[in-house]
């Protein structure tokens, strides 16, 4: 399996130049790996490090410290619920409930159709507008049990 | 002649006493110069500075000054006032700086060791019992210090994975590790391997290789030593021995003319490991891996134990007899060893003075250097030859000059102290042609083809110096006994050299041995061996600056800046 | 409602018909500052940045005109400039906003300031969920671009000066300014230890480095639109310029509000302004800067002396919403984040719950932090589900003690502070917690898990 595509190839050759020093590109090289692929594979690690001339350790370091980057595939949707303070006063930990009763499955756990992850996040700024979540890219705001469990029905029927 | 010059000092307070101290020293150095100590987990004094684990908070205050007027503010008394700062500040990453006051006993300092060991603690197995450090762990120790005696936490301990074999020579226990990062530091600044990283993060941190990747340069186990704790453990020693019931003998490691000081480690008479031992201007706190191996030539299969004449063991009365017999006849050839120390050297050198030896030979032992302390001449005492006046030049790898001697019949009898005349590249013939007296530590060619044969003495079974790369002589203790009835290699060459004119030998001492030698050896004069101290003498290499030496640039040693300071030293002697 | 919006960043926030591309901004008057700068000498700028007495927004509420006077111009290394976009301090949600949907604004206050410091590079560093973000103000930079806002020879000046996004990837202590640059340079977000690695010395790549806000480097662009002189009026001495107040929890209206500074209470701010508790509910709490900042409650009194020697006794009400009030009532106005609980939140659970953010959050590096937060996490998650122990009170403040002050970076605080203010303030609802637990046990009930509702 390719690494990146093409495309993202040509990304990454524009990219590097682009810093001082090489290294500093790891962060928006492990970008598009995950983008690309959903996870970062120690193939990828070892791409990434041939790529900015490091030992893979120092990515291996990188990849591990980020909980936004994956080691393994997740579901086909990335459930993340804000539950910090500000969404949890305004009920984030029972909109997660709801998700683990809509999807069927427990937090950091992939519902068995693999329809999605479920995870809990930390502050996403936008505290005004609790609980939030996001459903891989895109912010879900004021997400009530009833708005989880529309957001599944949404996931299931792929009109997300 | 280089003694080291007495560095410029300054004065800081500590404890309320005020103290004389090296100007820009590392604080927790400068404290620990003074005897005491500022306990600490993840400085080194030669790995860059993380502050990670927050041992070494002390209180830290500078003489006052008016900000606008930069004028001393006194107090009552017309002292100045120290600004204290309001937190606690951490040593390791303080410089000391004239007037500088700081409290290593103050109860906010006691509350802050207090503090970290629990923390230290939280997580750390009880093993104890059955770890490999006890007895020089740091946690241990200051637990006993600084620890609460009870613990307050009740939840759950973290789990780590536990005897994960890292590298050929090294286990990780993470539940024991305290996160201090010396491990990784060095193998990123010192070993260039960077092979150890954290991973994961907060609480769950844990040290680790890459996946399928090994710690498993040369110099690994200095991680070992380097961990203040029984998280990097060394497969070779562990579980063999208590560290409490063994004893160190400071030495010299003889893999390579870096001459790495290092310590020997035995109980009744088993060498059971060899560590470094700091020296700064020869290895730092560094060694090789195969250096630490070396040991292991104690019980070699192929060590020569016995006096033999004639390939039948003998005494060692009957061997001397024997030898004499033979040297006697005249023509005797040496092939000397920079694998002898000075002292030997230096009475080989009589010897071949004594038996009128038509000519003395020398092998190279050369290999490639890793610029760091393994250097490419895997002699510890080319150098000792050069000044012992055994040699002028460098050696080669072949003796094909002795070889066309001995073709020439100018040659009947060969004294060789160590060397393997076969892979030296005397042909079979020539061996033959000779008879070959044979002085080492292991059978090879020359004992199986030799007349007589002396067993010698490892570098752990005896004391002397070796002269290593940079010309600073360096002393070697006696780690553990020789083997039965095998006696020193200088009372051998004496009794050589002794019967050869007729004398009755002496018992010679290394210490004797240097009175001769100083006064013989123009640049050993005012020395002796007392005088080389733990970390030993930088001597003027004199005329032999400018040979041309196989060592390239390495940790301590650079080539260039040596032959020019050689060059000037020589010119001014 | 009497008390209007003062809107100086937040301006064109939500305005109908404003829209984040560069024409826009430009109809609106963008950019003419930028103009205005490479017309003045870089020293001039920063004096006035200096005069205009603006503090950072990122938290610590520093000068950023003294940060600026403390880089280290004579080393010959490149200077840089990065934005600080992380935005992750919780309950705080105004850099979203102006990155979302004023963009340009951000880009011209960095222009000037760069230019200002004459940085070689610029860096936006943004936490990695701000997909969008990151995506609008690439956009945003190619328009600048195009017209020679930035890259090369900015407006013919001479100057040139590029800026480069640099997505994080899910840490809040890459907010922490050298974790950031640690994170920038591509390793593990460790903060540095100060002394010696101060940015303005050695900062990204060892390098003399400015580190500002969002915020901050848009009120850069307001100093040099109106002067610094002008810019110190707004608000009071010392507390100068507006500040985005991010209003969450138990309020009706939550949402961003932008005053001068002081020129509104607390009392002001949640019941004028964002149309005070659900209806039936009353105050009990409210972390007025940000979840790392000391929680104030309800019904204390706040008594003292101002640095201009003024004695104030205060209700919580009465606080005037500027840094050094804040500062004054023992708490600070560190991100303008305002987090409001009513009294149905539960203290020990509220703390329980922030907690397990700072034991997600901490690096690992230092040992106080790493074991001690976690270990606080700990303590309070099991007291939330009704394991709770008489010593446990004792305990939490012992650590959190152990922790303040002795860590490598200001995070150490950020998560002790709130343990220490929650038992100093509610000490009451912990230690019922715990006598509660001691009478069920005492029951002889194996101790019951509890429905939480925060954690
Ligand atoms: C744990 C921690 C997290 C921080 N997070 C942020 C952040 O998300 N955004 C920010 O601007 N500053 C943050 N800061 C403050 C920065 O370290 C730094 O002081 C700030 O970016 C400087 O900009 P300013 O002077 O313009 O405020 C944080 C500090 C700490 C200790
Ligand atoms: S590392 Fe030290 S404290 Fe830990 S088990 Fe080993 S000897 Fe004991
Ligand atoms: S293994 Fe030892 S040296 Fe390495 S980080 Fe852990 S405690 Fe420190
Ligand atoms: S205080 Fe916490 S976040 Fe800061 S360096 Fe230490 S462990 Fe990391
Ligand atoms: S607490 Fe959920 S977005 Fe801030
Ligand atoms: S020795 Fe670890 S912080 Fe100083």
């Amino acid at each position: 399996m390719a690494i990146l595509n093409d495309e993202n190839l040509a990304k990454v050759d524009k990219l590097v130049p682009k810093y001082p020093e090489k290294r500093s590109a790891t962060l928006p090289l492990l970008h598009l790996i995950q983008e690309e692929h959903g996870y970062i594979s120690n193939e990828a690690v070892e791409w990434v490090a041939e790529r900015l001339d490091l030992s893979p350790i120092n990515v291996y370091e990188v990849v591990t410290f980020y909980p936004m980057f994956k080691q393994k595939p997740g579901g086909k949707y990335a459930v993340k619920v804000c539950r910090t303070l500000s969404c949890a006063l305004g009920g984030a930990y029972k909109t997660c409930k709801a998700f683990e009763e809509a999807l069927g499955c427990g937090l950091d756990q992939t519902s068995e159709d693999k329809l999605a992850s479920l995870e809990f996040v930390e502050c996403h700024a936008n505290c005004g507008r609790a609980p939030v979540v996001m459903v891989d890219e895109q912010m879900f705001e004021g997400v009530d049990e009833n708005g989880a469990r529309k957001l599944v029905e949404k996931m299931r029927e792929g009109t997300l | 002649m280089s003694a080291d010059a007495k560095a410029e000092t300054i004065t800081i307070n500590v404890d309320g006493v005020d103290r004389e101290v090296p100007k820009g020293a590392n604080l927790i150095d400068a404290i620990e110069q003074l005897g005491e100590e500022i306990p600490h987990y993840c400085y080194h004094p030669k790995l860059s500075v993380v502050g990670n684990c927050r041992m070494c908070l002390v209180e830290l205050g500078m003489p006052m000054r008016d900000r606008a007027t930069g004028e001393p503010v006194l107090d009552d008394d017309g002292v100045q006032k120290i600004g204290w700062m309001p937190k606690p500040g951490i040593a390791c990453s303080t410089t000391v700086a004239p007037g500088m006051h700081i409290k290593t006993k103050s109860q906010v300092v006691k509350d802050c060791r207090n503090g970290v060991m629990e923390f230290l603690l939280l997580n750390h197995p009880l093993d104890c019992p059955i770890c490999d450090q006890a007895g020089e762990c740091r946690l241990q120790e200051f637990a006993t210090d600084y620890g609460r005696g009870y613990s307050r936490y009740t939840e759950a301990k973290n789990v780590k994975p536990k005897r994960t074999r890292i590298g050929p020579r090294i286990m990780l226990d993470d539940e024991r590790c305290i996160l201090c990062s010396r491990c990784i530091r060095f193998s990123k600044e010192i070993a260039n391997d960077d092979v150890l990283g954290f991973i994961d993060r907060g609480s769950y941190s844990t040290l680790t290789t890459y996946p399928g990747k090994q710690l498993e340069n040369n110099y690994s186990l200095n991680t070992v030593d380097i961990c203040p704790v029984g998280a990097l453990t060394s497969t070779d020693f562990r579980f063999k021995m208590r560290v409490w019931f063994l004893k160190a003998v400071p030495s010299i490691c003889t893999e390579s003319s870096v001459g790495a000081n290092t310590e020997v480690w035995s109980r009744e008479g088993k060498i059971y490991r060899i560590t470094p031992r700091r020296n700064d201007a020869v290895n730092d706190t560094w060694m090789t891996d195969s250096g630490r191996a070396l040991y292991k030539q104690v019980e070699a299969d192929n060590r020569l134990r016995a006096y033999q004449v004639d390939g039948k063991a003998s005494s060692f009365d009957a061997a001397i007899a024997a030898a004499i017999a033979q040297m006697k006849q005249g023509k005797t050839a040496v092939v000397a060893s920079a694998r002898a120390s000075l002292e030997e050297q230096f009475l080989l050198s009589q010897m071949v003075e004594a038996t009128a030896a038509v000519r003395v030979d020398m092998v190279s032992h050369y290999g490639d250097g890793d610029h760091l302390l393994l250097s490419e001449d895997r002699t510890p005492n080319l150098r000792g030859a050069l000044l012992t006046g055994l040699i002028n030049d460098l050696p080669d790898a072949r003796l094909d000059g002795l070889g066309k001697a001995i073709d020439a019949g100018e040659v009947d009898t060969l004294f060789v102290v160590h060397e393997d005349l076969a892979a030296a590249g005397l042909t079979d013939a020539q061996i033959a042609k000779v008879k070959v007296i044979y002085a080492g530590i292991e059978e090879n060619s020359s004992s199986a083809n030799a007349k007589v044969s002396f067993p010698l003495l490892t570098v752990f079974e005896k004391e002397g110096s070796f002269v290593n790369q940079n010309f600073r002589v360096q002393k070697f203790h006696n780690a553990i006994p020789a083997p039965r009835g095998v006696v020193y290699d200088l009372h051998l060459l004496e009794t050589l050299r002794a019967h050869m004119v007729g004398e009755s030998p002496t018992r010679p001492t290394v210490p004797a041995v240097w009175e001769l030698m100083a006064q013989k050896i123009t640049c050993l004069h005012g020395l002796d061996f007392r005088g080389l101290g733990d970390l030993g003498v930088g001597v003027d290499a004199g005329r032999f600056a400018s040979l041309p030496f196989v060592e390239s640039k390495n940790l301590k040693h650079d080539p260039e800046k040596r032959s020019k300071l050689g060059v000037e030293a020589g010119a001014t002697a | 409602m009497a008390i209007k919006e003062h809107r100086l960043i937040f301006k064109n926030i939500d305005v109908e018909g404003y829209t984040n591309d560069i024409a826009c901004y430009e109809k609106n008057g963008g950019y003419a500052d930028l103009k205005k700068a490479i017309g003045m000498k870089p020293e001039e700028i920063c004096s006035e940045v200096m005069d205009s007495g603006v503090r950072g927004r990122g938290g610590a509420g520093f000068p950023a005109g003294m940060k600026w006077k403390f880089l280290d111009r004579k080393s010959g290394k490149p200077i840089y400039l990065v934005c600080n976009a992380d935005e992750s301090e919780p309950g705080t949600f105004k850099d979203r906003q102006i990155i979302h949907k004023d963009p340009h604004q951000l880009i011209e206050g960095m222009m000037i300031a760069a230019y200002a410091i004459q940085a070689k590079l610029a860096f936006i560093y943004i936490r990695g969920e701000f997909f969008e973000g990151a995506r609008i103000l690439e956009r945003a930079i190619e328009e600048a671009r195009e017209k020679g806002y930035l890259g090369d020879d900015i407006l013919g000046s001479g100057y040139s000066c590029d800026i480069l996004i640099h997505r994080g990837a899910g840490a809040y202590i890459c907010g922490e300014e050298t974790g950031l640059i640690e994170s920038l340079e591509g390793k593990r977000p460790y903060p540095r230890i100060k002394p010696p690695y101060f940015p303005a010395a050695l900062g990204l790549y060892q390098c003399p480095t400015i580190v500002n806000n969002v915020e901050t480097l848009c009120d850069v662009k307001h100093v040099v639109n109106m002067g610094g002189k002008a810019f110190s009026e707004i608000g009071t001495p010392g507390n100068t310029g507006t500040r985005i107040w991010c209003v969450s929890g138990h309020v009706q209206k939550p949402g961003y509000y932008e005053f001068p500074c002081a020129a509104l209470t607390l009392g002001e701010l949640i019941y004028d302004v964002c149309g005070g508790l659900l209806p039936g509910r009353s105050l009990k709490a409210v972390i007025p800067g940000g979840s790392s900042s000391k929680v104030l409650r309800a019904d204390e009194r706040f008594t003292g002396k101002l640095k201009d020697g003024s004695e104030f006794d205060w209700g919580i009400e009465d606080i005037p919403m500027d840094f050094d009030s804040l500062m004054a009532a023992g708490s600070m106005s560190g991100s303008g984040g305002v987090i409001v609980m009513d009294d149905t939140t539960d203290m020990v659970e509220a703390l329980a719950n922030i907690n397990s953010f700072y034991a997600h959050e901490s690096c690992g590096q230092c040992t106080p932090c790493r074991e001690g937060v976690q270990w606080m996490k700990k303590v309070t998650g099991r007291m939330s589900r009704g394991e709770a122990r008489m010593e446990d009170v004792e305990l939490l403040r012992s650590i959190a003690g152990q922790i303040e002050g002795r860590t490598i970076c200001a995070f150490g605080e950020a998560a002790s502070w709130p343990v220490q203010s929650f038992l100093a303030k509610f000490n009451d609802e912990f230690v019922a917690k715990a006598k509660q637990q001691a009478e069920r046990n005492a029951g002889s009930e194996a101790p019951q898990a509890l429905e939480t509702t925060l954690i």
